[in-house]
């Protein structure tokens, strides 16, 4: 490799760097979860929704138990202690990044955002806009429905389970249910599935107020160039950049993008500063 | 002019809000019937400790841990095409049955109680403890198909009951004369539903092209008596009908209630 090739790959890696660390979680996780379905791995047994990990103890998925709670049925502590070791590692500590460092939809809601962009399809191609609110309104639906329907109400329908069950334990033709919502991220709704309709991803926003890993903006270094706006999946909380320093709150999912993108180094992550 | 423009943005506000509130209505019901429609789940097969099925569907978080304690991969997660809620472990002994594990593997990692030991502990002394008793397990019941059944015709077949872990006690065989050879006896399988574990172990190993016998959910396979008959000479089955009145006498309805022989049980 010449200097300058070499140059250039070391630039990509530095434009990716993020992008690149969250695939390997997010793939990483699955093929730990995949291997102890198909290789009798013992590191991360089960899936997102309840893990086993190193036999030793358990996580669930916060959001599944509370819709259990409120179908009528009290889980097992295993399950209980698991999903408040979830919740409050999100609330606390990571914030939202479950949806861009974690789930496994994230890959696929991207690759649809990518090819959006690859075919320059803007905000205006989408066949129709709503709320970005609405996905609180389908997290309260949720809760709501379980108890009347005496289920789960979000777990029956869940396209991110549909898609972590599918390829650990094999999608029949759950594999549908993916092709759609890619479809549908893809040419009807801008950032449809996870910036807008997504009960799982509110709830995280919704307890991560006060998380510590959270990304800040130095007013002072920023030029305006407005390409973090051109990466953010989340728009709206990018509100005070330009405008004044202080941290990204909100719907932001940590993924990191702005950053990677941000010439000026104006944006980074930092620890929450409560006092701000 | 400033009141005109009061009264029509409280009108919006009140239109902004019957249409929030009927999207949010549209999309419950939507919703709602299809949950209900997708948890259906009566011809399924559960895991040994299973609680009841309507707990069963609230309860499992669908992570498949169960699945893959199970170390003959009896278990499988149903996926949108099968007929049950999906993400929830189940299986179909024609494939592979349960092996009836005494340590019962996919019992205790199950994380939300959906699989519970207590519904299958074992008794010592009439007291339960915390140890699986595999031989309790009631994932469901084996149903015989006599017209299928090679033992019916009058051919020797006994893989049934060959196969069966409660061999001899599960299900027997009931000799009968044979009028139409004159000899070889009818050796006809007859199946004990309160012994009977449901791992399908006689299905997996039925001969016939399609198994002539086959497990079947509790509640489908099953018939109930109900407080209309008694076994008079059975002391035990006047215990039953004494129960079924104290656990029925908020539900029943009033024909169900105070038979003209009610009395007589009361006498004793």
């Amino acid at each position: 490799m010449t200097g300058n090739t070499c140059l250039r790959m070391t630039n990509i890696i530095k434009r990716n760097r993020y992008l690149i660390l969250r695939r390997t979680t997010q793939l990483g996780l699955l093929i730990l979860f995949g291997g102890a379905n198909w290789w009798g791995w013992k590191f991360l047994m089960g899936n997102y929704s309840s893990a086993y990990v190193l036999e030793s103890f358990y996580l669930a998925d916060p959001h599944a138990v509370l819709q259990t709670f409120a179908a009528g049925f009290v889980m097992s502590a295993d399950a209980i202690i698991g999903g408040v070791i979830v919740l409050v590692f999100y609330a606390l500590i990571a914030g939202r990044s479950f949806c861009s460092w974690v789930c496994p939809i994230n890959m696929v809601t991207d690759l649809a955002t990518w090819m959006r962009k690859k075919w320059k399809l803007t905000k205006k191609e989408s066949f129709f806009t709503f709320s970005r609110k609405t996905r609180f309104w389908v997290l309260g639906l949720g809760i709501l429905l379980s108890p009347i329907v005496g289920v789960a109400a979000f777990e029956v329908i869940n396209p991110i389970t549909i898609l972590h069950r599918g390829i650990i334990f094999g999608f029949g033709m759950g594999w549908a249910v993916i092709v759609a919502l890619f479809l549908f991220d893809l040419l009807l709704v801008e950032y449809g599935w996870c910036g807008h309709l997504c009960p799982l991803g509110a709830f995280y926003s919704g307890v991560s107020r006060f998380s510590l890993i959270k990304v800040k903006h130095d007013v002072e270094k920023c030029t305006m160039c407005m390409k973090c706006f051109g990466v953010c999946h989340e728009e709206q909380v990018l509100h005070i950049v330009g405008k004044k320093s202080g941290f990204i709150k909100d719907e932001c999912s940590n993924c990191g993008r702005c950053i990677e993108i941000c010439d000026d180094n104006s944006l980074k992550f930092s620890i929450y500063n409560y006092k701000i | 002019m400033a009141d005109e423009q009061h009264m029509n943005s409280r009108r919006d506000a009140l239109k902004t809000m019957f249409r929030g509130a009927g999207l949010l209505g549209l999309g419950g019901a939507v919703w709602g019937t299809t949950a209900v429609k997708l948890k259906a789940s009566d011809v399924v097969l559960r895991p040994p400790g299973a609680i009841n099925e309507k707990n069963f569907i609230k309860a499992c978080i669908r992570c498949g841990i169960c699945v893959e304690a199970c170390p003959y991969e009896t278990l499988k997660l149903a996926t949108i095409d099968d007929h049950t809620a999906i993400g929830t472990p189940y299986f179909k002994p024609r494939d592979i049955p349960c092996y009836m594990c005494p340590d019962v593997p996919c019992l205790p990692v199950c994380p939300s109680g959906a699989l519970d030991v207590k519904t299958i502990a074992k008794q010592v002394n009439e007291l339960l403890t915390d140890t699986p008793d595999i031989n309790r397990a009631q994932m469901g019941v084996a149903v015989i198909d006599q017209e299928a059944c090679l033992a019916f015709w009058g051919i020797q077949c006994d893989a049934c009951y060959r196969a069966c872990p409660l061999l001899g006690e599960a299900i027997t065989l009931e000799y009968t004369r044979n009028e139409r050879t004159g000899k070889y006896a009818f050796l006809k399988p007859v199946v004990h539903r309160d012994i009977c574990t449901g791992c399908g172990l006689c299905e997996h190993a039925c001969v016939t092209e399609k198994a002539a016998i086959f497990v079947l959910p509790h509640k489908i396979a099953t018939g109930k008596v109900g407080a209309h008959y008694i076994k008079g000479w059975d002391k035990a089955d006047e215990k039953r009908l004494k129960n079924l009145k104290e656990n029925n006498i908020k539900e029943s309805s009033p024909e169900d209630e105070l038979n003209d022989w009610e009395y007589l049980l009361e006498d004793d």
